[in-house]
């Protein structure tokens, strides 16, 4: 790792103010991604802004169906959250399924979108969801906020908060993980509304998380795994690595939506 | 440089470190608490694992500034007035080990599991919690033992003193 | 037996340290004064060293020297050697192509060490590392050995024309192409024997140490054999001479065959070490280790095994190509040849075979020994082939290796081996049995029933361990003897200390050596110490691996006390004033025979320490030592069952039980056996369905070089193991033990390989076995 200044920030706008004072700063949320990242000498901030001290920044809302997740709430805290599995039990699981439990202890749902990593899981849940990403100066759709491989709609002093959703009537998620990095070889979240459904992939799109129309289409008929059998998705798009091609990740998606719609229903 | 200070094994401790340290390096080349190991650079081995604030986390992905002001307990902190902790034991016991260096993250992980799960564990259940702990040695088999026999050791501890 | 004696679960003793985070290894250690070495590595796969400018990383922060390979030559640090002679079949010697511990004028592997730099803190060196200059002038490079030998390939070595090392053989060719030529069935396969990395979960790393005032080195090391360490850095390296040279390897977390060999790492501290006069600590971080540490397997087979009309064996046919990367490492010449071809008999009675290797360089990072070195390679092609016979010739897997099984022994394989003793057909019943083979059928409809395709597979294996004569292998090539030494020490108020020149870094020699003192004189594991690891305090010894340390490490052991034994009898019945065929030794005690007349044994190691009273002519003092040099290798044998399901969905494979039924002879720690077989099977199964060591065709890039990519096994991908053994005691050492260290390695991945081919109904399948190669082959077949 090279030198870095590291600051711990005591609000959300001290740490606004930090990093807008930094030459070349980074927030640390849980660090899960960006230490190891700036271990391997492939991220070199000048500045750490340490957001794990900022309470307004922890625990979760849910009243009704409406939840409010704060950006800095861990996926341990996600995971074990009771009130939460009750009304989206697709994201609790989905939660406890990232990394291991010593990350889950650490890492948070704020940071992990910040980073948008191609195979994180939560992007996907943010999308199929319609969630909303709060921040300190505005709210950002989920459809709009992921914008690319590593890249968000967020300003380099913009700080998320919040994820805020509606939860759905259904939702269910399903993984199937790089045997190595345990990361989404694909994950598929799917989430059944009255006025639709919505399908999102992660891990296989080579350009981050996308929704996938051909299986919203079919599922819109019917919420059935069976309503999946002889539907294909194009592998045009899709990442190809030493794990998976991309007709091999096609596949993936359409097996692991089935198993998704299938959790949804219980 | 950073200021750092916190509690390690019930001990206040301090340091003056570049702000780059990890906490594993903080435990170990500072504070000379060497059971600590580093065996990965991407955060998957688990080797490192201690508690911070009662949680197992992974030392070699946090800087000591990040845990300044903290208690953390390490390997070295776990057995209890020269007696040894029923997870140490269980580990003896049933050879969990055999070159000893995933060991002492091993057993930390092992402990937080245990406590996360108090109406106990079964076998997919600790298979599936050592998701961040590698092994290269055991093949896991009496890992998985040792933690499943600790884990019924200390509730029927538990029991008892209810 | 006694309660800690042979054949006890005893609890290890070493373990005390260990969970309480004490262990001592090599990046534990300080010395006063001691500084970070950071090695500048080559980015390319192959390059011309244009040029080296150290002088911007001289003046960063921190930095006590960086040096180059040319200041390393000029002080004439030797080139690194493989140390097993190998010729090719036309009488010719292998071709061994220069290696210096820093790179002169060309590099070649990713990796590939060029500078040194030494610095303060560990982070100033990285720093520092990346400020040197290396202009470099990239090469074409080739990473497949089957590339690497066709015309206009990248070349290496000038010293290997062609990229070839060897051109070995071994068997009757004629004989065996007769053989095929009037077969009634022929097998035939091609198969690739995956390449590993072994990953010991401590890295590699080392501290050297040069005292100005004694003219004397230290080197703590990551190592198996301390003491081949110093005499390959002391006769071929010239770092120093031997008595001018401690090697200490205290800890060490892991090995498996890649601490086995002196990596320029070790070399070049302790050189940097006297050139900057600070001792100077290099530990490698797991990217590294990846990029450096000898590499496993890597074989291209084509395989042809026939059968007469009545299904038996008449003839096995082997042409091997052997990835060695980009120089010869330690042993690697032995592995693909006396370790692989000579075990190419399997369990079967197969009058002629007939192997061909090439070996050849390729722009990787070495390949030598990995646990099981040759023997899995070799089990691979034997019982894949078998196994694929058995369904070409519509008989039971089972039926087709006992109507070939070798019963009667000894038993001479046409390649090299006497087999001394084995029970093949005990180990399959065994394995059958505990897997419930007869009823898998049922278990398979049950899975077919839930979606998922369950398979069973095979395999029996038979390995050479103890390895063995010196005289056998130093006629085949090695440059050392395979003996073992050991000194046992009785102190004088009775506690005993053992030395032994077996290296433990995982493998329990502090307990299961000590239950060997337990048995002999009743006294508790307790007041012995086993001591090793340290050329100061052992004269001299051979290490630990090829799962040696039991046959030939402990034999040693056992004739040192059998010379402190007759000698403490001698004394015992002088003091006694009794006949000293009389004297016995059992509980602690020193007595006569049938009779209370007894000393304890304190008292018997006092008089022999205050010699007041000692008898007419014996030296004072109870000390001996033994070396022992085994007769043969042993023959661990055994049979593995594997059942799996395939989910045809997805492709992923779970093993859904794991069957080991093992004949290791005799067994002093049952725990520690079932350990090393765990293990074993986990590191098999891991190459089987997960692992897969990759290197892009084109740039020569290292893909797998982390944990992101390389699939480790964890828990969660497999089974808990059922174990057994049967014993059919080893005539060739005085303890009847065969060795375990790297059967489950040896004997699993076929058993996992036929399994999932029995699952998915198409034998077309190479390892690792991933999700996507599984689903592949399943869509391929359908």
């Amino acid at each position: 790792m090279y030198e870095t200044t590291y600051h711990r920030a005591s609000s959300v706008e001290d740490a606004v103010k930090l990093i807008g004072s930094a030459e070349d700063g980074k927030l640390l949320a849980g660090g899960q991604t960006l230490i190891p990242t700036m271990k391997s000498r492939l991220a070199a901030p000048t500045d750490l802004v340490d957001l794990r001290q900022i309470d307004a920044l922890k625990g979760i809302e849910v009243s009704g169906r409406s939840v409010r997740i704060g950006a800095g709430t861990t996926h341990a805290e996600v995971a074990g959250h009771a009130g939460l599995a009750e009304v989206c039990p697709a994201l609790t699981h989905l939660a406890a399924h990232i990394g291991d439990p010593h990350v889950r202890h650490m890492g948070t749902i704020g940071g992990s979108i910040a980073n948008n990593d191609p195979a994180a899981d939560y992007p996907a849940a943010l999308l199929a969801l319609g969630a909303t990403v709060v921040t300190d100066k505005r709210e950002i759709a989920a459809a709009d906020f992921f914008t690319g491989l590593f890249e968000t709609a967020l300003a380099p002093d913009e700080v998320i908060t919040a994820v805020a959703f509606e939860a759905p009537a259904k939702c269910g998620y399903a993984k199937f993980p790089n045997p190595a990095s345990r990361y989404a070889l694909t994950g598929v979240f799917v989430a059944k509304r009255d006025d639709g459904v919505r399908v999102a992939v992660t891990g296989a799109g080579d350009d981050g998380v996308f929704r996938a129309d051909a299986i919203e289409q079919a599922l819109s008929t019917s919420f059935e795994p069976s309503a999946l059998e002889g539907v294909s998705v194009p592998a045009d798009d899709l990442m190809t690595d030493i794990h998976a091609s991309a007709d091999y990740r096609a596949n993936l998606i359409v097996v692991m939506a089935k198993r998704a719609v299938a959790a949804a229903n219980g | 440089m950073s200021d750092v200070s916190m509690v390690v094994n019930g001990r206040n401790v301090s340091g003056s470190l570049e702000d780059r340290t990890l906490l594993v390096h903080f435990l170990r080349d500072t504070l000379g608490l060497t059971g600590t190991h580093v065996g990965c650079d991407t955060s998957q081995c688990g080797a490192c694992v201690v508690h911070v604030d009662g949680k197992a986390v992974k030392s070699c992905t946090m800087l000591a500034a990040q845990a300044s002001g903290a208690e953390v307990v390490t390997i070295e902190g776990l057995a209890e007035g020269g007696e040894l902790h029923p997870v140490q034991a269980a580990f003896k016991e049933h050879h969990g080990l055999q070159c000893g260096f995933c060991t002492p993250g091993m057993i930390m992980a092992a402990v937080d599991m245990i406590a996360r799960h108090p109406d106990g564990l079964d076998e997919a259940t600790v298979r599936d919690e050592l998701e961040g702990n590698i092994c290269r040695c055991t093949g896991y088999h009496n890992i998985v033992k040792a933690i499943l026999a600790a884990s019924e050791a200390m509730a029927g501890k538990a029991r008892q003193a209810a | 037996m006694g309660v800690e004696g042979i054949g006890a679960r005893v609890a290890r003793k070493e373990d005390a340290r260990f969970i309480t985070g004490l262990g001592r290894y090599v990046d534990d250690m300080v010395v006063p004064g001691m500084k970070h070495a950071a090695f500048v590595r080559s980015p390319h796969a192959h390059a011309e060293i244009t040029g080296i400018d150290v002088a911007e990383a001289k003046k960063m922060p921190g930095v006590i020297g960086v040096l180059t390979g040319k200041e390393l030559k000029t002080d004439g640090i030797g080139n690194l050697i493989c140390g097993w002679m190998v010729h090719s079949k036309d009488g010719s010697p292998m071709k061994m192509g220069a290696w210096s511990p820093l790179a002169v004028d060309r590099v070649r592997y990713v990796g590939d060490a060029v500078a040194i730099v030494v610095a303060e803190t560990r982070g100033q060196a990285r720093d520092a590392a990346e400020a040197v200059q290396v202009s470099y002038e990239e090469k074409a490079a080739v990473t497949d050995a089957v590339e690497a030998l066709k015309d206009g390939a990248p070349q290496l070595h000038p010293e290997a024309e062609g990229n070839l090392i060897y051109d070995w053989e071994i068997g009757d060719a004629k004989a065996t192409d007769a053989a095929i030529a009037e077969a009634a069935h022929v097998t035939r396969l091609k198969l690739v024997n995956n390449r590993l990395v072994p990953n010991a979960m401590e890295p590699r790393a080392a501290l050297g140490h040069y005292d100005k005032a004694e003219d004397h080195y230290t080197c703590w090391t990551t190592s198996q054999n301390p003491h081949v360490a110093r005499l390959v850095m002391s006769a071929f390296y010239n770092v120093a001479p031997e008595n001018k040279l401690r090697v200490i390897a205290p800890d060490v977390g892991g090995g498996f065959g890649s601490k086995i060999f002196i990596y320029p790492e070790e070399i070049v501290c302790l050189w940097a070490s006297k050139k900057t006069g600070v001792p100077v600590k290099w530990v490698a971080d797991r990217t590294e280790s990846f990029m450096t540490d000898a590499h496993g397997r890597d074989h291209h087979s084509e395989v042809q095994l026939a059968f007469d009309a009545d299904n038996r064996m008449t003839a096995l046919k082997v042409d091997t190509i052997a990835n060695f990367g980009a120089y010869m490492s330690l042993f690697s010449s032995s592995v693909p040849t006396y370790l692989y071809a000579t075990l190419l008999s399997g369990q079967y009675d197969i009058p002629a075979i007939h192997c061909n290797v090439r070996a050849v360089y390729t722009n990787t990072a070495p390949v030598d020994a990995y646990r099981g070195a040759g023997r899995p390679e070799a089990t691979y092609v034997v019982e894949r082939t078998v196994e694929t016979a058995a369904r070409e010739l519509g008989l039971s897997p089972a039926e087709l290796r006992r109507k070939n099984f070798i019963r009667e022994f000894p038993h001479q394989t046409p390649v090299i081996m006497n087999y001394d003793a084995g029970d093949y057909e005990t180990s399959l019943k065994a394995a059958m049995e505990a897997a419930d083979y007869d009823g898998f059928a049922a278990r398979r409809a049950e899975a077919e029933k839930r979606g998922r395709l369950r398979g069973i597979g095979m395999s029996c294996y038979i390995e050479a361990c103890g390895i063995a004569p010196s005289a056998a292998v130093g006629s085949l090539g090695a440059g050392v003897g395979l003996w073992e030494s050991a000194e046992v020490r009785v102190n004088a108020a009775g506690t005993i200390e053992v030395l032994t020149g077996s290296h433990s870094h995982g493998q329990g020699h502090e307990t299961t050596f000590s239950q060997l003192v337990a048995e002999r004189f009743g006294v508790p594991i307790d007041s012995v110490s086993i001591v090793h690891g340290d050329t100061d305090k052992v004269q001299m010894g051979m290490g630990t691996y090829g799962s040696r340390s039991g046959a030939v490490g402990m034999s040693a052991i056992v004739k040192a006390l059998d010379k402190v034994e007759a000698k403490a009898k001698k004394v015992a019945a002088h003091l006694l004033e009794a006949d000293e065929g009389d004297i016995v030794i059992e509980n602690g005690e020193v007595k006569v025979a049938g009779t209370d007349n007894a000393l304890p044994w304190f008292q018997v190691a006092l008089a022999a320490y205050t010699a007041h009273n000692l008898p007419e002519g014996m030296e004072p003092g109870l000390k001996e030592g033994a070396f022992y040099d085994p007769t043969n290798f042993t023959f661990p044998a055994g049979c593995y069952v594997c059942e799996v399901e395939v989910d045809p969905e997805t492709g992923h494979t779970e093993i859904v039980q794991f069957v080991a039924a093992d004949d290791f002879g005799n067994i002093i720690n049952p725990m520690i056996v079932e350990g090393q077989v765990h293990g074993g099977i986990a590191q098999g199964v891991g190459q089987a369905l997960l692992e897969g060591c990759r290197y892009d065709a084109e740039s020569g890039q290292l893909i797998t070089a982390s944990y992101m990519d390389y699939t480790m096994p964890r828990a969660g991908d497999l089974p808990s193991f059922k174990v057994s053994t049967s014993n059919t005691p080893c005539p060739g050492n005085p303890l009847g033990i065969k060795g375990c260290g790297e059967a489950g390695a040896i004997g699993s991945p076929p058993a996992v390989i036929n399994a999932i081919t029995d699952a998915i109904g198409n034998n077309d399948l190479t390892m690792p076995a991933t999700p996507q190669t599984v689903w592949r082959a399943l869509k391929a077949a359908h």
